[in-house]
This record gives structure tokens, sequence and C-alpha cells, in this order.
């Protein structure tokens, strides 16, 4: 499978989840393990560009695919544009579903796009769909924050979202 | 977690094969059994990775809708003949877990994933007869406010969690199965099996077999259904009660309907006694009260849940009463 960029071999236990392999075997720390039971949405990560749940992800049946996370999507002096509007906009308290939160949100934004319906979707029917604010917390509720940070992740998601319209 | 082998099957036959052998599983996007072995409820001694197969959806001859086993959840909901034809089943699968798990998780793995009762999870410290059957259940007498109202028996009072599910079975979804003796379909109200004395027998799945395809017919008045799911918090919560229904009403009365229930039984629920009540009459708030108390006549209240009986009929009526009132 290719990680950010680097090809990288499947473990050879196929009990290894894909969120053990990023942070034990390939040092990658940025991906949070939170519940590791597909509660909380920490250990968000992309793969082929959808967002998934690597702590419920055996990593064997990722072979193939190509996985980023937070470290593939900006770095120190070199921020995601999403990176950079949480900074702005206070996105974060103490930072631990902050990985989560960006690479769930950049996915999501693309579902926007592509006009894939949500709890919240009025009319399925519908060609183009709008990220209100009810749209963006709906789609976001997999991504949970203890700290509360929540006015902030909004405000920089949104931010975000309409630069990239 | 326990050890096991990891084989990718790379067409049906191979998968077949390798998901006959004793003690071997089919894993779908895993994130049900990949929970649950870890939490060592599932033990299996081999897991055949089956989602390299079974991914389109597409339109039958007869107008009906073939969705292969292993689409994703979000694959269907996003489905454009999904959307128009039968929107109760895009509203259900986006009502349900977050767009990451919905981004994994298999249509077949979304039939087959277990029961949420925190005693079947409790695996250390609960009783429970699905997990070792005989022993008992710690549900019946302990915390039982999230647990079945209908159908539920002296072993066993665990709801099925899908959302989908609840959609398919108001649907007259055909599941079709595939093993090394042959192919079979099957109504999708009659995959899953009410507990009686074998709650840890959920299917009607012979060993070996596997889901490779469910399939839609035609059903003009889907066009006009939905979905309402009422639940502890707005989001990413499992179902109190939830109903899905589509109506067809024709000079003020209801010319056909269909309606299921979820999180009130031990499999997704078809009301066929209310639908069976509501064709024929008159569409009024009156008409849907009754159909919704016909259905509800045999629920059993347990300590905790008896509210289910009333949000049942309230839901019931209220969902009728939406379809009704769109049409108008």
């Amino acid at each position: 499978m290719i990680v950010n960029g680097i090809t990288v071999s499947p473990p050879a236990d196929p009990r290894v989840s894909l969120l053990d392999l990023l942070r034990e075997e390939l040092h990658l720390p940025g991906t949070k393990k939170g519940c590791n039971q597909g509660a909380c949405g920490a250990c968000t990560v992309l793969v082929d560009g959808e967002r998934i749940l690597s702590c419920l992800a055996l990593a064997v049946q990722y072979e193939g695919r190509e996985i980023t996370t937070i470290e593939g999507l900006g770095a120190p002096g070199a921020l995601h544009p999403l990176q950079a509007a949480f900074v702005e906009h206070d996105g974060f308290q103490c930072g631990y579903c902050t990985p989560g939160q960006i690479c769930s949100a950049v996915a999501m934004v693309e579902e926007v796009r592509r006009g894939v319906p949500s709890h919240v979707t009025a009319d399925l029917a519908a060609e183009e769909l709008l990220l209100t604010p009810e749209e963006l917390r709906e789609r976001m509720s997999g991504n949970l924050c203890r700290c509360g940070a929540h006015n902030g992740i909004v405000a920089a998601i949104t931010e975000f979202a309409e630069a990239g319209r | 977690m326990t050890p096991f082998r990891y084989t990718r099957a790379v067409a049906a036959g191979d998968a077949l094969r390798q998901g006959g052998q004793a003690g071997a599983r089919y894993l779908g996007g895993g994130t049900n059994l990949v929970d649950l072995m870890r939490e060592t409820i599932e033990r299996p001694e081999a897991l055949v990775d089956v989602t390299g197969l079974f991914h389109a959806i597409e339109e039958t001859a007869d107008g009906g809708l073939l969705i292969g086993a292993a689409a994703t959840n979000t694959a269907v909901a996003e489905h454009a003949l999904v959307r128009r034809r039968y929107p109760l089943l895009s509203r259900a699968i986006v009502a349900g877990a977050s767009a990451q798990i919905r981004n994994m998780a298999t249509v077949g793995g979304n039939l087959l994933q277990r029961t949420r009762c925190t005693y079947f999870y409790d695996n250390e410290g609960s009783r429970c007869n699905k997990r070792r059957p005989g022993e008992g259940c710690d549900a019946i007498g302990g915390f039982n406010r999230i647990h079945a109202i209908l159908g539920a028996s002296a072993d066993c009072v665990a709801t099925h969690p899908s959302d989908m599910c609840v959609a398919l079975a108001a649907l007259d979804a055909t599941v079709h199965l595939g093993s090394t003796r042959g192919d079979r379909r099957l109504p999708l109200t009659d995959l899953h099996r009410l507990p009686g004395d074998r709650p840890d027998v959920e299917t009607m799945l012979e060993p070996g077999e596997l889901i490779t395809a469910i399939e839609l017919p035609p059903l003009p008045l889907a066009a006009r259904s939905t979905y309402r799911k009422v639940r502890d918090r707005a989001s990413y919560a499992f179902a109190l009660v939830s109903v899905a229904a589509a109506l067809e009403v024709t000079d003020g009365r209801v010319r056909d309907v269909r309606l299921a229930l979820g999180g009130v039984a031990h499999k997704p629920w078809r009301a066929w006694k209310a639908e069976e009540a509501l064709r024929g009459q008159p569409a009024t708030e009156e008409a849907f009260t009754a159909a919704a108390l016909a259905e509800l006549a045999d629920a059993l209240p347990l300590k905790d849940n008896g509210f289910k009986i009333e949000l049942a009929r309230r839901t019931m009526v209220a969902v009728l009463g939406e379809l009704a009132g769109a049409g108008a």
C-alpha cells in the first residue's frame, strides 16, 4: 500500500489494524487512537480520498490502496489550508481529535461536491448540495471533540469549504 | 484478538470454497466483525475478504435494482436510482452510523451485523444466550430501555441494529445467496430469525453461504416513501424506534402501503398487520392510529422500555401523515 506517497508492505500479522500500522510500525503518530471501537473518529484517515476509521480497518484489507494521514496533508511551514484555518479559528483545545477532524472534513467537502446526501438533506433529488451549518454539523457528527471546540471547528471548515468553491 | 488466517477472495467460486471451511467467516468492511473480534466475542479461525467481489448496482430487466453485496453503504445511499425510486433506502442508510463507517461498511455486512445489546457486548461480566447458549440473559432483569417490544422470547430481548434493513424489509427486497451447493433466494423478511430458544442463531443462512446481492423489485409507490429514526441524540446513535414507509393514496384512500419498524425486535419488523388494516381505508390520522395499534397489539414491555410502544405508535402515525400530506 502507499502511505503519504511512500510504498509500504502490509503487516505479516492480519490482526494489525491500519491505525496500529500507522502509529506503531510506520511511526506516524498524527493519527490518534481514541476509543479504538469506531465511536469517536479520532483515527480518521483517507483511503483513495475517502474518509474511513483506521481503528476498525484491518491493515491487510488495504493492500494496493492509497492512504493519506494528517502528515500527508500538511507539515510545519507548509500547512494544508484547513490546518491553517483550524489555527486561525481556534478549532481545538487539547488537539487530540484535530487530525481526525481535519482528515474527515477534507473528504466531507468532496462528498458534498459529489452530491452524497446526508441525514438532514431535504431534497434527495437535488443536483447541487449546499454546505449549510446544519449539513456541516450532521456530516461531521462522527468526529467527537471532548473539549467542545465545535464553534471553531465549524468556522474553520466553513472557511475552507467556501475558499474551495 | 484471537489469531486467524486472512485471504482475499478474487472470484466467487474461490470465496465459496474458502468460506465453506469450518471456522471461516466472510469479511466485508469489518466495522462490526473486527470490533467483536477485538472483544473476543467473535473468534473466527479464518477470514475470507469478499470486499473485492459484487460491487455493481444495476437496473434489472423488470425495472428493479440489483445491489451487489460488497457495495458500500455510501454507494447505495448516493446512487441516483436509489434516491429517485427508493428514497426511504437512501434516508435509512444516511440515518445510520457515521460517514466514515458508511464508507467502509458493505451491504452484506450491514445485513449480518449483530445486536448492540450492552449485555451481549459485556463478554466478561454478563450472561448472554447469544454468546453462550443456555447460560441466561441478564438484559431481561437488567437495564432494558433499548430492548425489544415485539417478537422477543424468554431467552433473548435483543434488537437488530440496522437502519438499512428496515427500509429493505419495507421494500419487499430479496436476498441472493451463493454456496458450493448452489444458489438460492430468500425474501429479506425471512433472512433474520426471531430469537426463540436459539438466539445465537440469528439468520437462516446455511454454513458457508454467502450473501451476493440484494434485489429490489420495481415498486412505484416507493417513490413516495421515507424513513424516520427516533434516537437519544440527533446523530450517530442507534434507533430507539424507526419507521420505514411508502404510501400510495388515491381519492383520499390508502391504495397501497409498505411499513416496517426498527429498534423494536430481533429482526427488521415488517408491519404486516398495520398494512392489512390500512389498505382501502381513508388516509386519515384515525385510520393510521388504528393500523399502528393493530401492529402493536402484541407488544410486550420490559421494565424500562414500555415507552417504545407509545413511541412506535406516534412515529408510525406521524410518518404516514407526512407521506399522505406530501401527496395531497
